[in-house]
């Protein structure tokens, strides 16, 4: 492989890779403060989509479709938080029940999706400014493709401003530290915890409408990214930002040459990778504590 | 002791299975009550794993897939003369990768155990459907023949599988009141006072994740005799998430609560799907309902009313104590 085919797959993998950054950044945003694994994080991302591919029918507009998407879905979850999931925290065998609760949510939520738009493909066009390709060096890529990338690295670098410089970003992070200590001091966390879910599945819902020019626009979109988005959080540590953020790379990455030299088992590659990290590391590359393990 | 009671499932249980076939209500009817018997085996021998032992894996559909694929392609290499026998060998081989898979798998607890053998279905339906000549892709295997003694007419069938399922039925049944079963329960609410008492949690968590996907197995073969094709799906997640549903709605705390999960999740497609298209819309209503009122399932309601006993309790204690 020349180095111009490696830069522009590695380019190419760097998007896939902020695309999966977004999502696991809310997944693991989500069971870190909220300690719930959302299975239905998938469909936000679908709805997110679908917002945006209703407003831009009425509007032609990617951008107030990219915003629209984003606040729709982030609303969706944050009333899902509040009125179902909020029931089931600290029940006897939680996890299990999470589990059921969040499928329960994909079954409906993607049903609802294929009641108002139907089955058939859509497609978000992208938005005019961003067709075509730059040329860095004797490198071609997408134009759309930096455009992802640049929005990845503003929303890591938001996020880690927001997480370590604010006081509600503090008090987001104290509240999955110790939540009964955070409530004594009197924080209001389960305010904390609705808002955290709901700026989580906004990111979804984001990566949902950027994924959109990219993908066919289907009902089954969210459950194909999510199990990727999944992996990513297990690689990088459960809860784990910057785990988030390195596990999207390596995915990213994995995916991106993976189809190049093994175009028939480059899906297959990221669950291989997944259950290497699982073995010799279960609590995921970056975490601290031993945790999950006997 | 014996009580009347403790036999009253099973009465239940025989009225239920063999009454179909007395009042016959056609063709169709057999066909689905085939399939409630099928799942009833798949969600009974999950929720030894899942209600019994505390382990909630979400990679199941991996057992009842590769019991239904071996089953499959041995019919398809072979002649089906065989049938029992390739059912059998298919539910050696799933309780052979299950014993792989159980040996890396049990090292992680809670959530980590279910992303692992969620990790470990998904990468095998994965290759199912690269491995296009080996396994038909996502084509699957169509037109598996059944033997000639099975052959014409579903009730055939249908009375074959009652029959291997009830034995397999029983004999799980048998498992989760031997002293093998009350350890596994015991390790569901409090596996340190298990290791205390000089037992191995690791080595019974295998066991009964073998035996799980043994029984899996049995319920994947017979399934790819019932309608003579199989396809990926079977292996998909969503499959593993249907021993879930199903052992939850029925009660997972209870022996005979999957058999009512499988025939409520299946009665439901059936009914709703009639209807609608959007029966999945109604499932996932369903199971957000259990969750929310009624989470012992709907053998377990009866419970509500009354005080809770010592077991439920100690459960509790031992959940809480853990996070």
């Amino acid at each position: 492989m020349d180095i111009n085919t490696f830069i522009a797959q590695f380019l190419s993998g760097l998007s896939t890779a902020m695309l999966l950054f977004l999502i696991s950044s809310g997944l693991t945003l989500i069971f870190g403060v909220v300690n719930v694994l959302n299975f239905a994080h998938g469909s936000f991302y679908l709805l997110g989509t679908y917002f945006a591919y209703q407003l831009m029918q009425l509007f032609d507009n990617f951008w107030v479709g990219l915003l629209v998407g984003a606040v729709g879905a982030g609303i969706v979850g944050m009333i899902i938080e509040f009125l179902f999931l909020r029931r089931i925290y600290g029940r006897a065998q939680e996890g299990a029940f999470q589990l059921l609760m969040t499928f329960a949510f994909i079954l409906i939520l993607d049903d609802v999706v294929k009641f108002i738009w139907g089955t058939e493909y859509k497609t978000i066009p992208k938005p005019a400014s961003l067709v075509g390709s730059l040329n860095i060096g004797s490198v071609t890529v997408p134009t759309y493709n930096i455009f992802i990338i640049i929005v990845g690295l503003l929303v890591v670098l938001f996020a880690w401003y927001f997480l370590t410089k604010t006081d509600t970003g503090k008090t987001v992070r104290a509240s999955s530290l110790d939540r009964i200590m955070l409530g004594l001091l009197g924080t209001n966390v389960p305010m904390i915890m609705t808002l955290v879910f709901g700026v989580a599945t906004a990111m979804g819902g984001l990566a949902g409408v950027l994924a959109a020019p990219l993908r066919t626009v289907t009902p089954g979109a969210g459950v194909e990214f999510i199990i990727d988005s999944m992996i990513v959080v297990v690689i990088g540590g459960f809860g784990n930002f910057w785990g988030a953020l390195l596990g999207a790379l390596i995915i990213g990455e994995v995916l991106s040459f993976g189809i190049l030299w093994m175009p028939e088992l480059a899906t297959v590659l990221t669950f291989i990778v997944m259950i290497i990290v699982l073995i010799v590391k279960p609590e995921g590359l970056l975490a601290k504590r031993a945790v999950g393990r006997k | 002791m014996k009580k009347i009671k403790d036999y009253l499932p099973w009465i239940v249980y025989f009225v239920f299975f063999l009454g179909i076939v007395v009042v016959n209500p056609g063709t169709h009817y057999i066909h689905l009550v085939a399939r409630v018997i099928i799942f009833s085996l798949y969600a009974v021998a999950f929720n030894l794993l899942y209600g019994t032992t505390g382990l909630v894996s979400f990679g199941h559909a991996l057992f009842y897939g590769v019991g239904a694929y071996i089953t499959g392609m041995l019919v398809k290499a072979t002649s089906p003369e065989f049938f029992l026998l390739y059912i059998l060998l298919g539910a050696v081989g799933a309780a052979f990768v299950s014993f792989f898979i159980g040996l890396l798998t049990l090292r992680l607890t809670g959530i980590y155990f279910t992303m692992l053998t969620l990790a470990f279905a998904q990468l095998v339906w994965g290759l199912t459907f690269k491995l296009y000549h080996f396994t038909g892709g996502d084509d699957g295997i169509q037109a598996i023949a059944k033997p000639a003694l099975l052959s014409g007419g579903v009730t055939k069938y249908y009375l074959f599988s009652f029959v291997v399922v009830t034995i397999c039925i029983y004999i799980l049944w048998r498992i989760r009141r031997s002293p093998f079963g009350t350890v596994l329960n015991s390790i569901r609410q409090n596996p340190q006072r298990i290791t205390f008492l000089g037992l191995n949690v690791y080595k019974n968590q295998l066991k009964a994740f073998v035996i799980s996907a043994f029984f899996a197995g049995i319920a994947g073969g017979l399934y790819a005799g019932l309608d003579g094709s199989i396809h990926p799906d079977m292996l998909h997640w969503p499959t593993s998430g249907n021993a879930i549903l199903m052992a939850t709605i029925g009660g997972m705390g209870t022996f005979f609560g999957p058999v009512v999960g499988a025939g409520i999740l299946t009665g439901l497609e059936e009914i709703v799907g009639k209807y609608t298209e959007y029966w999945s819309f109604y499932i996932g209503l369903v199971v957000l309902i259990v969750v929310l009122l009624f989470p012992n399932g709907v053998l377990g309601i009866k419970r509500l009313g009354g005080s809770k006993n010592n077991e439920e309790k100690e459960t509790e204690v031992a959940c809480n104590s853990g996070n």
